[in-house]
């Protein structure tokens, strides 16, 4: 190491010492492994809780949009090969698969919104996309998590005309780049420099409903819940406070929530 | 720190430096000095072009710039306090594994500060959080300054460089904010539209040709105000160890 200002002879190391033993190496850099993972584990354990309720109130206004602001929404369970609005006593629902059911103002159902993920391009992509069962439409899709390309795969999430595309597309869903399109229902116009995160965005939709289709289509959606006035469960509504501690991963909208309360996680 | 000066031989054949008297015996950096170096002199970004990469790419709003600067700033220090803390006992041999350890610390540490207490912001700055990691500027404040000096130097040069960078992180995302958008600090509480709403926005300037543009027109003007009289800068002559601590950087 030439240094031109004179600060250390060549041979000696920060501390000015020269032929350091091998394992002064290791352990030094075990010693900072250790120092730094533990501090790690100190802030993780503070931020987890608030990412998650940060997470839970991005997937309420997500289920807001993709349903097209439903009057109120309510989850619905995968349990025994079935859809249940209830689940039995004693179930433990962290590791259930789940839908978000939607209904209008007059009680009817307006669809099912679904989250799904994928490897994308870089990383996992999560999505939440609205289901018209009754129709047999897509009805809309917001992109949740991402890590795509800036300028070329995070127009999956930004791509006005692209988002557009998947209001009312039939599935199973065909991705096709923009000049081969021949007008065909199933066809949903591919990002052009993105074709991986377009394709993943199919593959995620196809994948989930060639899972849920059946037992969405065995599925009688229950009446809309009553009006949120006594429906908040166990404090569920104060849920968007980021001092709260968030239930657990990704369940959003667990309980049936409003459509103010929802809103308030936007802004 | 005694011999932390610079020989005068060397300043003599140094080009910026031709009718510098010799320096006066104690050449050592002033804490001053080293504070207001990174803000200025040695701006990371105007001056010596290093940590580019987040420059161009999030600087497209007043708020990113901000808080990239803000991010890199806490790293900057961390680190820089770090490692000048322990420079006794890390062994040359491993002092740039070490150092990037200390630094990724850091900015994981960040990196979920962030996503906890400003999600939004933190889902728009991306995976440019993560690469903090790998800006050249920090890694270099370690290994030219911070391993070698005592600590209150090494915080002293980190908050100067930090500041440094936030200034330029926050003029070019000032321009390209008001010439993209016609507002100053959208998507915050202090929003203002500037411009109003005649002006037609120049969406070049929000994309990444517009990081381009903007960083080469600031370093034009830069470069011009640095180098219009040479001899009548008084601050090249003040300072003339400046230079050849760069090159030994």
């Amino acid at each position: 190491m030439h240094d031109p200002s004179g600060h250390q002879h060549p041979s000696s190391g920060l501390g000015g010492r020269s032929e350091v033993p091998a394992w002064r190496l290791v352990s030094t850099l075990a010693a900072a492994g250790g120092m730094a993972g533990l501090a790690i584990v100190f802030v993780f354990q503070w931020a987890q809780p608030r990412i998650e309720a940060h997470r839970a109130a991005a997937l309420r206004v997500a289920i807001q949009e993709v349903l097209g602001a439903p009057e109120t929404s309510s989850t619905i369970w995968v349990h025994d090969g079935a859809l249940t609005a209830e689940l039995p006593a004693g179930a433990d629902s962290t590791e259930l698969d789940r839908v978000y059911l939607g209904w209008n103002a007059e009680g009817e159902p307006l669809g099912y919104a679904i989250a799904g993920e994928l490897p994308g391009y870089q990383d996992f992509i999560r999505l939440l996309f609205g289901y018209d069962a009754q129709a047999g439409l897509v009805i809309g899709m917001k992109v949740l998590e991402h890590k795509e390309t800036p300028g070329l795969g995070d127009k999956i999430e930004k791509d006005t005309v692209w988002l557009a595309e998947f209001d009312g597309a039939v599935p199973p869903l065909v991705g096709v780049t923009a000049n081969r399109a021949t007008g065909d229902e199933h066809e949903v116009d591919m990002i052009s420099g993105a074709t991986i995160s377009s394709r993943t965005v199919i593959n995620i939709i196809n994948e989930r409903l060639e899972v849920l289709r059946p037992l969405l289509d065995a599925f009688e959606p229950p009446p809309a819940p009553a009006p949120p006035v006594a429906a908040p469960v166990e404090g569920e509504a104060e849920e968007s406070d980021t001092t709260e501690v968030a239930p657990e991963d990704g369940d959003a909208g667990a309980e049936t929530t409003d459509t103010a309360n929802a809103g308030q996680g936007g802004d | 720190m005694a011999n932390g000066h610079v020989p005068s031989e060397e300043l003599a054949g140094t080009p910026g430096a031709i009718e510098v008297p010799p320096p006066p015996a104690a050449l050592e950096t002033t804490a001053g000095y080293d504070f207001l170096r990174g803000i200025w002199r040695e701006n990371p970004v105007l001056v010596q072009l290093l940590g580019l990469c987040p420059a161009l790419a999030v600087t497209n709003t007043v708020r990113n710039s901000l808080a990239m600067g803000l991010a890199t700033f806490f790293v900057l220090l961390g680190s820089s306090t770090l490692v000048s803390l322990f420079k006794g006992v890390i062994p040359k041999e491993v002092r740039i594994a070490s150092f990037i350890l200390i630094i990724a610390t850091f900015v994981t540490i960040t990196d979920m500060v962030l996503a906890a207490v400003v999600p939004d912001t933190h889902k728009a700055l991306g995976a440019f959080i993560a690469l903090i990691v790998v800006n050249c500027m920090i890694l270099g404040r370690q290994e030219a300054f911070a391993s070698k000096r005592p600590v209150g130097r090494a915080v002293l040069d980190a908050i100067g460089v930090g500041v440094g960078f936030l200034v330029a992180m926050l003029m070019i995302g000032s321009i390209r904010e008001l010439l993209g958008y016609g507002s100053l600090f959208r998507e915050t509480p202090l929003e203002v539209e500037v411009l109003g709403p005649n002006f037609e926005p120049w969406i070049i300037m929000i994309l990444p040709p517009g990081g381009f543009l903007t960083l080469g027109f600031i370093l034009l003007a830069f470069g011009w105000w640095r180098g219009r009289k040479p001899s009548a800068t008084p601050r090249v002559r003040r300072w003339p160890h400046g230079v050849a601590d760069r090159r030994a950087a």
